[in-house]
């Protein structure tokens, strides 16, 4: 057996795109510097071959002969090190042993197929140093080319034997001495074995195991850790609350099922045979109707403290994982869009102003567009819809929100488990990878996690994920099971303790198909490990189940069976480690009591007194700030068009770079029924009022979806709630306000949640220079999802101006409200009003935008939101090509200038409407603001007067440019 | 007379089979989606099939370089059975991957005896993965796919999309052939001179855009036509209007036609 390296190089002549793009992060690093790095890739191949056999692989598979050349050794062999003549420092990036490294598993197969005794092969990149002191290569190492947590570094030659991992593993029961603990040493062992449980859930098990007269196994201990956890049982917001604010004092035993489900079960009460519901929080995804045949299911999740310490990771992971919901509802849904908002501290933050253990906001956001970008784009789902949102507080603590949009034939929309099933995993082999994600999920992140949790960071292979997916709606199609879950957070554990829940299983974990040996029951039991989801298959279909998965490559294994025992059981090689109770697993929680309280702050007026400039230079400025400005590098990352449904995209307009509001897909090729994916997010609203933020979000969600022609009547709407540390009262407080504001919208607009999700504790905390503990919250940060339909999808608008002539009519009230705006965010001013939302007037304006739209009436359409009427105006304008002369004194009468350009009050549209159309569309708002503002015009620009008066005049070129510039990467 | 049959290779990681089948369908024929394990059982399959195409994707991750763990298999196993349906003057079309698939598999260019590929789809200049709208030129060639189209508005959506020919003379000799069959060109120029990013959204030299064999019955190209058949598709068509149909369609019709 030898250790053979293949590295690949570029050919003379040819560009090397990675070298580039280092010398761009070096120029970042240290200006002026005059190193220069050299770059290889290659591969670490481990079998019984003889160099020939190594140099045609090289040729034939590993390399590209037209613009690569390589080099082939044995590992040692000097040559292998060198470059040519004094090649400066050699530094090795391998991911860490364990890591997935998708490319050398496929490697790996297609070097089999030579017929060549391959046995292993792990991927590695090579650099040299040329003029770099052995400081700036560290530097450089830690801070571009290798994340710690993911891989390792080696200067200098490598030194490796072999690339074998695992030792074999030797079964010991391992018992836990839980019942003679007091209370100090409970709660030691929760924070030392990483499980997370308070004193009193430690309590409940230590008397549940005394009255059973025996001690826990560690593997019953973390299953029950893992049951409980926040990110599995959501214990806090399904907890009783005592909440009280300025209207009193309101006791919950159940925080979200008396506002947010209740709202929905409220809606479906009241539309009795037209509720169009299907299943709502009960399943991985909620479900709604589409057409006689299909319905429609979404679901939005988060990963935030993965993506924090490995951004690319944490992101692929987090979208592989949201994926999986859809495919895991009901008896499987046939993913058709993603959707993807992420907050990011802002990209130029110095990097001398990071704490310990956090990465440059720049490498975050470059790794978790990229983690995304790359499963979603092998997965074949177009990424039609997302937002980004910038603040200083985001910076320990990223959001990845990550969502995806299913359909699924009526009659696969349930599913029912039966004593005697087998229980079956497909997909991706168990590892050590992942263990304790869903414990670590629930604990605050600090300057260590990085070495703690180490093991809860992964890589996804999308491809493992996407020939399950062939194999799940084929299965499906033919009907080869009863049930389906995914394997997401507490691996094994979860998915298949929530199948089972009501009936009983029975598991032999070392049936588990493992990617190396050594790993302990527990460890097979608890592996997050991604790509795989668990079955029930009737013993009748197992064998036809098993040959499909096969044909495709896909290996598909029973594990155990469900069985009408109400108990949870657990084999190793026979032997059994864990016997408990379905019951107490997941209704022994001792409920969870916190007190919330809400402040209503002080409302100031808009501080106003420093404002200098005028309105030209402050609408430039907002198109040019993180949140406004283009997403246009992020956007066309993502495929957006695959599966052939793309109806609108996400950038419009005459050269294909205007800011659509919603996306529009066709997930039946031959219907003409479209599905509208839109978001609302405002969470500088939230420090202002956490009610309004959240209503706002709402409408802006709403808004969004109606403005391209989505049916206001049958839009269903996501919760995500991402909050700080919520056992400080005050903090969730202001969750609770936003749930209180959650509930009235809904029931008001007759809009249903049919499924949400929550992450909690997002602070950062760390050690500054003087030794005193820092912490950073995150500000609170509600993402609403919205998920519209139309009937016609001829019939949808976009925000573009179409042509000059056209008349341009705001809908919709203007308030003074300039709390948490824009406007306040560039020029520095605090205070204002925050932004509210009379619920009635916003459905009677949504219904009466549709209604135009049905009609024909409305050539363009945007929201007014980011900036108000000033920057709708001005993207309108440039995403058209278009100029307009507008006239705003019919608005400033009632709030000023300022507020009428700038304020972002809700339920707001601008409309184009073409002449002929005019008498009919100002008929359809009767009785509902309406201001006829301008018209559209051919001369490049934007001017806006009041009552005559010039106040803004400025090039569309300009004000494109200012909007483009600062994420054009 | 029965309709021309199709066969919609899928690897594990295709993922345009689905709306690449539904576009064939579009233009009368039959599809059938084909996973490349049955064609490994059992080549002879293909000879109840008169179209093949390798459609986009990412076939095993395009993990090591785009299309090559397919291609790789294509050349080893395949061969034979590719060289015979094109020898039986079937149409062969590769789309995206596909086209990656088709290049670096050989059965596209003709290569010289040491296997060396006279040219390769590789990184774009940008260094991403880039989905975006190019206008294209048809050359007259031989090429069926192309017969009768002279322009063309499709999407590209890929990370490893330039062309690049191993040299000066082999690019002068596909030139020569008319085997160059589609070229990037600026919205309102050709695809001759220089075509800048984004117009050229990858970089390839002299902007082609997909390559045809010497027969004019191989086609690879890097826009996804499929992507194009349906009025909708098109990314002004609010502003434009809604066309009879997406431009695309008419390279499915053609292939359909040659049978018909």
């Amino acid at each position: 057996m030898t250790l053979w390296e293949v590295d690949i190089f570029t050919a003379p002549g040819q560009r090397d795109l990675a070298m580039e793009e280092i010398a761009g992060e070096t120029d970042d690093l240290a200006p002026g510097s005059a190193a220069t790095v050299s770059t290889a890739h290659g591969y670490l191949i481990q079998g019984t071959l003889a160099r020939d056999e190594v140099e045609q692989l090289a040729r034939e598979l590993l390399s590209d002969t037209v613009v690569e050349r390589t080099v082939v050794g044995e590992l040692g062999e000097e040559h292998l090190n060198r470059l040519s003549g004094d090649d400066g420092q050699l530094v090795h990036v391998l991911l860490k042993p364990g890591v997935m490294d998708p490319v050398a598993e496929s490697a790996l197969q297609a070097m089999q197929d030579f017929k060549f005794d391959v046995d292993s092969v792990r991927t590695l990149r090579k650099y040299w140093f040329e003029n770099a002191d052995q400081e700036f290569i560290e530097q450089l190492c830690s801070q571009v080319l290798a994340n710690d947590s993911i891989e390792q570094v080696v200067v200098g030659p490598l030194d490796l034997d072999q690339l074998d991992l695992g030792a074999s593993y030797e079964f010991e029961l391992q018992k836990v001495l839980l019942r003679e603990l007091d209370d100090d040493q409970l709660e030691q062992l929760s924070q030392q074995g990483q499980l997370y449980l308070t004193l009193v859930e430690m309590q409940t098990i230590q008397s549940f195991f005394q009255q059973l007269g025996r001690d826990p196994t560690d593997v019953e201990l973390e299953t029950l850790a893992q049951t409980w956890s926040e990110h599995c049982s959501h214990k806090t917001l399904a907890g009783r609350i005592a909440y009280r604010d300025e209207n009193g004092e309101r006791h919950f035993e159940n925080m979200l099922k008396e506002t947010i489900f209740a709202a929905t079960q409220e809606i479906r009460k009241a539309l009795g045979e037209q509720d169009w519901c299907v299943s709502v929080f009960e399943d991985n995804a909620g479900i709604v109707r589409f057409d006689e045949n299909y319905n429609v299911v979404f679901k939005v999740e988060t990963h935030n403290h993965p993506s924090a310490l490995e951004p690319y990771g944490g992101a692929n992971t987090g979208i592989g994982g949201v994926i999986r919901d859809p495919l895991g509802t009901g008896l499987g849904a046939k993913p058709v869009c993603n959707t993807d908002v992420f907050c990011f501290a802002p990209p130029d933050t110095p990097m001398d102003e990071l704490p310990p253990g956090v990465l440059h906001p720049r490498r975050v956001m470059k790794g978790v567009v990229s983690g995304v970008r790359d499963y979603g784009n092998r997965m074949g789902i177009p990424t039609v819809n997302g937002a980004l949102y910038f603040d200083p507080r985001y910076l320990g603590n990223p959001l990845v929100y990550c969502g995806n949009v299913g359909i699924i034939p009526c009659e696969k929309s349930s599913k029912q488990t039966s004593p005697g099933d087998w229980v079956v995993t497909i997909g991706g082999r168990t590892g050590r990878d992942g263990i304790h994600g869903a414990t670590f999920s629930s604990a605050e992140l600090t300057s260590e996690s990085e070495t703690i949790s180490g093991g809860a960071v992964q890589i996804g292979n999308a491809i493992t994920e996407k020939m399950l997916m062939d194999v799940l709606l084929e299965a499906r199609d033919r009907g080869l099971y009863s049930a389906v879950t995914d394997c997401g957070a507490g691996g094994f554990s979860s998915a298949v303790g929530e199948m089972g829940e009501h009936l009983g299983v029975e598991v032999d974990l070392e049936k588990a198909p493992l990617k190396y040996k050594g790993l302990s029951y527990t460890e097979i039991w608890i592996s997050e490990a991604q790509e795989r989801m668990v079955f029930s298959v009737p013993e009748q279909h197992w064998q036809e189940f098993y040959q499909l998965c096969h044909s495709e490559g896909v290996e598909a294994t029973i594990i155990g069976r469900f069985v009408d025992s109400g108990r949870l059981v657990l084999r190793y090689e026979g032997q059994e480690v864990a016997d408990l109770d379905m019951q107490f697993l997941h209704d022994g929680r001792p409920p969870v009591v916190r007190e919330a309280f809400y402040e209503v702050p002080e409302v100031t007026p808009f501080q106003d007194d420093q404002l200098e400039g005028d309105a030209g230079q402050w609408l430039t400025s907002i198109l040019g700030s993180l949140n406004v400005a283009s997403k246009e590098w992020v956007i066309r990352q993502y495929d957006h068009e695959v599966q052939g449904g793309s109806v609108l995209k996400p950038l419009v307009g005459v050269n294909n770079d205007g800011p659509g509001d919603a996306a529009v897909v066709r997930p039946i090729l031959s219907s003409r029924r479209g599905l509208v994916v839109s978001c609302g997010m405002n969470p500088y609203y939230g420090d202002l009022d956490t009610y309004h933020m959240a209503a706002s979000a709402i409408d802006e969600a709403l808004r969004n979806c109606v403005a391209v022609g989505a049916n206001p009547d049958q839009i269903a709407i996501l919760d995500n709630f991402c909050w700080g540390y919520t056992d400080r009262a005050e903090t969730l407080g202001t969750l609770v306000r936003a749930a209180l504001a959650c509930y009235d919208m809904a029931v008001a607009m007759q809009t249903p949640f049919i499924s949400g999700k929550d992450s909690l504790n997002n602070e950062f905390s760390y050690q500054d220079q003087d030794g005193d503990r820092q912490t950073i919250s995150i500000p609170s940060t509600l993402l609403i999802s919205a998920l519209g339909q139309v009937d016609d999808v001829a019939r949808c608008v976009t925000m573009d101006l179409k042509q000059a002539g056209n008349i341009v009519y705001q809908v919709g009230r203007t308030h003074d409200e300039l709390g948490g705006s824009h406007l306040g965010l560039v020029t520095g001013c605090s205070g204002g009003h925050v932004p509210q939302v009379d619920p009635g007037i916003s459905l009677a304006t949504f219904r009466a935008i549709h209604q135009a739209i049905c009609q024909g009436l409305i050539r363009s359409c945007h929201d007014l939101s980011e900036g108000g009427l000033a920057v709708a105006a001005a993207e309108m304008a440039f995403a058209g090509g278009l100029g307009i002369r507008m006239d705003i004194g019919a608005l400033s009468e009632e709030v000023g200038e300022r507020a009428a350009l700038f304020a972002e009050s809700n339920s707001r549209f601008l409309c184009e409407v073409a002449p002929p159309q005019v008498a009919a569309f100002e008929q359809a708002f009767e009785g509902l603001a309406l201001t006829r503002v301008g018209e559209v015009v051919d001369d490049g620009q934007l001017s806006i007067e009041v009552a005559g008066r010039p106040l803004l005049l400025r090039s569309l070129d300009e004000l494109k440019e200012a909007w483009q510039q600062p994420l054009r990467w | 007379m029965a309709k021309p049959r199709v066969l919609v290779l899928r690897a594990p990681g295709t993922n345009c089979d689905q709306e690449t089948a539904f576009a064939f369908e579009l233009a009368g024929g039959c599809a059938e989606r084909v996973h490349i394990n049955r064609l490994l059982e059992q080549p002879d399959i293909v000879e109840q099939f008169e179209i093949l195409c390798v459609p986009g994707g990412f076939s095993y991750g395009d993990d090591v370089a785009a299309g090559r763990i397919l291609a790789s298999q294509i050349r080893r196993h395949l061969w034979q059975t590719m060289a015979d349906f094109k020898q039986a003057g079937k149409l062969i079309l590769g789309i995206c991957n596909g086209f990656q698939v088709l290049i670096k598999s050989g059965i596209l260019l003709d290569e010289e005896q040491d296997q060396a590929a006279p040219a390769t789809l590789t990184w774009n200049d940008s260094g991403r993965y880039e989905d975006r709208w190019v206008h294209l030129s048809a050359d007259d060639s031989t090429c069926i796919f192309l017969r009768g189209i002279e322009q063309l508005y499709l999407p590209v959506a890929h990370a490893e999309g330039k062309f690049v020919p191993s040299s000066e003379e082999h690019l002068a000799q596909l030139a020569t052939a008319g085997q160059l069959a589609l070229r990037y060109k600026n919205p309102n120029g050709s695809g001759n001179g220089d075509v800048d990013f984004p117009a050229n959204p990858n970089g390839s030299v002299d902007n082609v855009a997909g390559v045809c064999d010497s027969t004019g019955r191989v086609l690879g190209l890097m826009p996804h036509p499929e992507r194009h058949i349906d009025p909708t598709h098109h990314p002004r068509w609010t502003r434009e209007g809604l066309e009879p149909e997406g431009a695309g369609l008419a390279i499915f019709r053609n292939a359909i036609d040659f049978f018909s």
